[in-house]
């Protein structure tokens, strides 16, 4: 997937629920319409984006991925800002 | 509303009133309803002064707090320790002085719920934590903060086991059971931690 982001955050090495509490931090600071891509190491973060998309008001989960490079997967989130 | 309708029920002045007036029991049982719903809020107790429990606590408050949630934290009996900035003798009854010396001085002298060890296992669950990057309590305590997360002291509990306010952080709220039910009656998930 080769999805349009205006700002990457690196939330790698970073454990639950950091990659959620950080995503938020940065989303906060894009004008809606914005879209944040986020790439963790941290498994746990993939359902954590789907359920935070549930319930938020504000974002919208465009897309996830996974990457695999040197044997180490790191998962990627797409999230825009929406209101 | 089809105009074969409309002829009707213009024709038939007592309908239409009867109309009206369903339509405004259904609104006032709507704004009824309304005020029922429970409002994007999470509110937990946090009675347990145990290191491992309050990080659970403090995990899902931030977690909340950043999924757009509003976050209340009571803090009650153990759990007040958590808040604590240090500890002071004078002014205190006996038994409150002998609580004092048996309670945890700060957040950074909590035990841990089981294989604590007089403290060794609480030091062993902080570096475990740290070589995996998980944030420690006095980083998610300010995270909660940060991220607009409300913490109120149990003002009963703070008055029976005698500690003062000056031992406590600032920036804190104080309260009783009420507050803490206005805000649970209102939110979708309450937890006793």
């Amino acid at each position: 997937m080769s999805q349009v982001f205006d700002k990457m955050l690196d939330a790698r090495g970073l454990n639950c629920p950091l990659p959620l509490i950080n995503a938020r931090k940065e989303i906060s600071k894009l004008e809606v319409g914005q879209v944040l891509k986020v790439v963790a190491s941290d498994r746990g973060s993939v359902a954590d984006f789907l359920g935070w998309a549930k319930v938020a008001k504000n974002m919208e989960l465009l897309g996830q991925e996974t990457e695999t490079t040197e044997g180490a997967n790191t998962y990627v989130h797409y999230v825009k800002r929406t209101a | 509303m089809d105009t074969g309708a409309e002829a009707r029920l213009a024709a038939d002045p007592s309908r239409m009133q009867a109309l009206e007036e369903r339509l405004q029991e259904l609104e006032k049982r709507l704004a009824h309803v309304e005020g029922q719903v429970a409002e994007d809020r999470v509110a937990l107790v946090v009675f347990s002064g145990d290191l491992d429990r309050v990080l659970a606590a403090f995990v899902i408050a931030t977690g909340a707090a950043a999924m757009g949630q509003q976050v209340s934290m009571f803090f009650t009996f153990w759990g007040l320790s958590v808040l604590k900035k240090d500890s002071q003798l004078s002014g205190k009854t006996l038994f409150q002085k002998m609580m004092t010396l048996m309670s945890p001085g700060s957040s950074k002298s909590l035990p841990v719920s089981k294989m604590n060890y007089f403290g060794v296992g609480a030091k062993m669950l902080r570096s475990m934590m740290k070589e995996k990057n998980v944030s420690s309590l006095e980083e998610m305590i300010s995270l909660a903060r940060e991220l607009g997360v409300r913490m109120i002291a149990c003002e009963m509990s703070r008055d029976v086991m005698g500690i003062k306010e000056s031992e406590l952080v600032a920036g804190l709220e104080c309260g009783g059971v009420a507050s803490f039910l206005a805000d649970s009656l209102k939110s979708r998930t309450s937890l006793f931690i």
